[in-house]
């Protein structure tokens, strides 16, 4: 049986990795161009990876499921990328950043782990800057940082509200470059359908050319999966539509452990669904927060009359509306981590209090710091006695300045005028700290197999904070990967190129083409999406902000029963060797309705409540999560045995050496 | 509402393809336009048709991946938005949707709505970057200030999505907005100065291997263009050209 080994290097936290790196295993440059990797995914975490694991030498293949390795969904990522760079000068260190880090994921994370990522987090501003990522700069043409909730000082990079954009242009072009020499050949709209082990390695891939339906075989001597979070099984998420958890998935089936499934971060200003079609739910940027205040009706009916549409926002006076978070939380006010204002904003819905028609909102007012703008405007303007409507207008015209792009776009969806009236806003599921387990090398438990970015587990704990998915991303791909895959692949050096004809592969690629047989033979009776939207259903309903025993373990016996019916009923038109996107879809729903449950499985098992980790049994006298740290101060780590029911849990029992454990409080 | 579709179906690279007539129904003026294709979608697969290839991902105007023609135009009659970010409400009961893929001979129909658009990533692969190891032992990031001004215009045209609008509404189709939003970003910065002349040579040459069209601005581009690409990058495209190669 596996066990878990972290390898967390000896020494003192600062020094760690520094020390680490003195005595890693290189591999001679010479002997790097006979070394094969597979780099699955092309977003930050793989684009970057693949860009500098070429630069070394190494020979390397990447895959991306879309068109273009720019299309990854990092690209939607807006606020920022965080880095102790400390040019505020407001007291940040790396230190500071692991600590925020730390504290924000609810402790619940690895301590090593994110002090190196603290530690290149200033790197990444540099190689990004170098790569000539259009930062946003001051009139000095110093970058400029900004806020980010959760931390007290200033230092987020930005590049306007499409931070992940610039970034992940920077990693393609990175890409680009490499390819153009030979370095990387890249794999446009293939997807991983199986890994490949030989003699308990990994040594390769099966994939599925979209375009012609071909089935493939490629050989490596590692392969990495880069391949994002699975907030898609949700069905409705900020994620894009293709973003999946096949690659993360399969690897798990094949022995590498999935670690915290349940930790989950379900962000709170997102645009609410309007009916049973929406296909997607939209991200409202965090930056929001800082001037939109959070509130709804105080009194039952003028809820009820909102609802029905007989009365509107700005008609409530003010003295009958309840800012809750401000009323729960006076200290951060509106700026709470995700979590708490998410949960925040549920119970008032649950309690009757939402603001549309399906109940399920809460506004976001800009009213008050369209007010306050405006009077300081028109002090700074010299326009004494200033009418109402002035004040209105030379506010917005700030408002418009700072959030213009995301205003646009929410008037684009709903089709109101946030400047005028509230915004609407409802939780809705973000990003996935749980993944795929992985030592401080980035190795999973199958030896050769790495996993970075979203897609393993180790660095936000039950909570991410803002600004650091992308940071977390490029550090895996740039800095921490590059190195540690070095001392793996110097035993290879040997090895030669793995042959594709071994019996191996011939079983793995049986597998994946009877899969795909089964969906176009089926002829069953529902689509792929209405079995999705099931299991997206009860994953919200169940196991999405607030979980309890009896919902979980419903849950678990419902996911079961939509998975047996999909095996039985699901209906794939088209053929095997096309272009065929049901095809795509019946595969990577399949793996989600293993995924769900093994996700309610994890949430029934850790009784407790933490960060994105919600147990309604487990809150304090004032309805605050409630952590256990004497229980459950551990990574739960899930083995594979032929049903998510059966999965046997392996702890990886976490230390906080530099880090006292306290009870996280934003009152 | 009820709407009538006319949309293009080619089942592959050699089929010649043709438009054909599709209904639905009680669409809501909620539904953005990918949303609207989804019904049709699910109701053509419960009645065991072929459900219309299209490309989408992140459904929120970013990634680039959806295209589509819309009754004539790039992404759609609204204004600085892609296609999933339509509304239908820009539409009204009973009206006729024209839906066609990107058309321009360098994107080769791969099935239905759906186009190859490698020659993009070819001209990237020529020259859309700097040559810098990411290794990180750069210089500091602060150790070269860049006038705002110069990084507010370079970052302006890396806002480009890289989803080929501009070359499906220029009557030559041509790539000139897209390349030229590329070496502007770089020649707005003092990283990409060095090496500025090979790379606007180089994926100009591409641009042309490609068999996109010349440029006779006409301005469609910059109109149709969902991120507001200016056109005056195509001036400064030309201007860098013309200093390469003389």
């Amino acid at each position: 049986m596996t066990t878990l080994n972290s390898r967390i290097p000896e020494g003192p936290i600062k020094d760690k990795w520094t020390l680490y790196k003195d005595k890693i295993n290189l591999v001679n440059p010479a002997n790097k161009r006979n070394i094969d990797i597979i780099v699955i995914g092309t977003g930050l975490a793989g684009g970057s990876a693949a860009a500098t694991l070429a630069e070394l030498g190494y020979s390397v293949k990447a895959f991306a499921y879309q068109d273009s390795p720019r299309r990854a969904h990092s690209i939607a990522a807006q606020g920022g990328i965080n880095a102790s760079k400390n040019y505020m000068g407001d007291g940040d260190s790396n230190y500071r950043l692991f600590y925020d880090t730390v504290k924000g994921g609810d402790y619940r994370s690895r301590e090593a782990n994110v002090y190196r990522l603290a530690e290149v987090s200033g790197n990444i501003i540099d190689q990004c800057v170098a790569q000539g990522v259009p930062f946003a700069r001051d009139y000095g043409g110093l970058l400029d940082n900004r806020s980010f909730g959760g931390v007290l000082v200033s230092r987020t990079f930005y590049a306007k509200g499409q931070t992940g954009q610039q970034l992940l242009l920077g990693a393609y072009s990175a890409m680009n470059r490499q390819i153009a020499r030979g370095k990387i050949e890249m794999f446009n709209r293939h997807e991983m359908l199986d890994v490949v082990k030989i003699d308990g390695k990994a040594r390769g891939i099966i994939a599925r050319d979209l375009i012609t339906g071909e089935i493939e075989r490629h050989s490596a001597h590692a392969v990495v999966i880069a391949t994002g979070g699975y907030g898609n099984v949700y069905f409705l998420s900020t994620n894009a539509m293709g973003s999946n958890a096949t690659a993360a998935w399969k690897i798990h089936k094949k022995g590498a452990f999935f670690a915290n499934p349940c930790f989950t971060q379900i962000h709170p200003t997102c645009i609410p669904r309007s009916g049973d079609y929406q296909s997607k739910l939209t991200l409202m940027s965090e930056s929001l927060r800082n001037d939109g205040r959070i509130w709804v009706p105080a009194k039952i009916e003028d809820a009820q009359a909102i609802q029905q549409k007989k009365l509107k926002p700005i008609q409530i006076a003010e003295e009958n509306r309840d800012y809750f978070l401000e009323r729960r939380y006076p200290a951060f006010g509106n700026l709470v981590p995700r979590d708490v204002a998410s949960r925040a904003a549920k119970e008032r819905c649950d309690a009757g209090f939402g603001v549309n028609a399906t109940g399920e909102a809460v506004y976001l007012d800009f009213a008050a710091a369209i007010k306050r703008y405006g009077t300081e405007q028109a002090k700074i303007h010299g326009i004494n006695n200033a009418s109402t409507e002035k004040i209105t207008e030379l506010g917005a015209a700030v408002i418009e300045e700072k959030y213009g792009n995301l205003f646009q776009m929410y008037e684009k969806i709903i089709d109101e005028n946030p400047y005028k009236t509230p915004m609407m806003i409802y939780p809705a599921t973000h990003y996935t700290m749980g993944g795929v387990w992985v030592d401080y090398n980035l190795m999973t438990t199958v030896p050769g197999l790495y996993c970075i970015g979203e897609a393993n587990f180790s660095d936000h704990g039950a909570n991410r904070l803002g600004a650091s998915a992308l940071m977390q991303g490029l550090a895996d791909g740039y800095f921490v990967l590059p190195y540690t895959i070095g001392d793996y692949l110097a035993d290879d050096i040997r090895t030669g190129k793995i042959k594709i004809d071994s019996p191996e592969f011939d079983e793995a690629e049986k597998s994946v083409k009877d899969q795909l047989n089964f969906f176009i033979n089926n002829k069953g009776t529902h689509t792929v999406d209405y079995y999705h939207k099931r299991l997206g259903q009860v994953m919200w309903d169940k196991v999405g902000m607030a979980r309890n025993e009896k919902g979980l373990k419903e849950a678990i016996t419902e996911i079961q029963e939509i998975r047996e019916d999909f095996w039985k009923n699901v209906k794939v038109p088209g053929s095997l060797n096309e272009f065929n996107q049901e095809l795509e879809k019946a595969g990577r729903v399949a793996d989600f309705l293993e995924l769900g449950e093994l996700f309610a499985k994890d949430a029934l098992e850790r009784e407790e409540s933490c960060g994105g980790h919600f147990r309604e049994e487990h809150i304090t006298d004032d309805g605050e999560a409630k952590r256990d740290d004497a229980n459950f101060a551990y990574v739960a780590a899930w083995e594979y045995t032929g049903k998510p029911s059966e999965a046997i849990l392996h702890k990886e029992q976490l230390e906080f050496k530099d880090i006292e454990l306290k009870t996280r409080s934003y009152k | 509402m009820n709407l009538t579709l006319k949309i293009w179906r080619q089942k592959g690279p050699q089929d010649k393809g043709r438009m054909v007539e599709y209904k639905v129904t009680d669409i809501s003026e909620h539904m953005s336009f990918l949303e609207m294709m989804d019904v049709l979608n699910e109701s053509l697969v419960a009645k065991d048709e072929e459900p219309i290839a299209f490309d989408h991902d992140c459904r929120e105007g970013i990634c680039g991946m959806c295209s589509l023609q819309i009754n004539g135009e790039a992404h759609g009659p609204d204004r600085g938005i892609t296609t999933c970010q339509l509304h239908m409400r820009m539409f009204k009961d009973g009206d006729t949707i024209y839906i066609e893929p990107f058309r321009a001979n360098a994107f080769p129909v791969i099935k239905d709505l759906v186009v190859d658009r490698m020659a993009f990533e070819r001209i990237q692969q020529a020259g859309g970057y700097i040559s810098v190891n990411t290794s990180g032992n750069t210089q500091d990031a602060n150790s070269i200030p860049i006038s705002k001004h110069n990084a507010d215009l370079s970052m302006d045209a890396a806002s480009c999505i890289g989803c080929g609008a501009c070359v499906a509404s220029c009557k030559n189709s041509s790539a000139m907005l897209f390349v030229a939003a590329k070496v502007s970003q770089f020649a707005l910065l003092p990283q990409g100065k060095v090496e500025a002349k090979d790379r606007v040579k180089n994926m100009v040459m591409q641009m042309d291997l490609e068999g996109f069209g010349n440029c006779t601005n006409t301005g469609a581009c910059e109109i149709e263009c969902p991120k507001g690409i200016s056109i005056e990058n195509i001036a400064r495209l030309n201007r860098e050209y013309l200093a390469a190669t003389i």
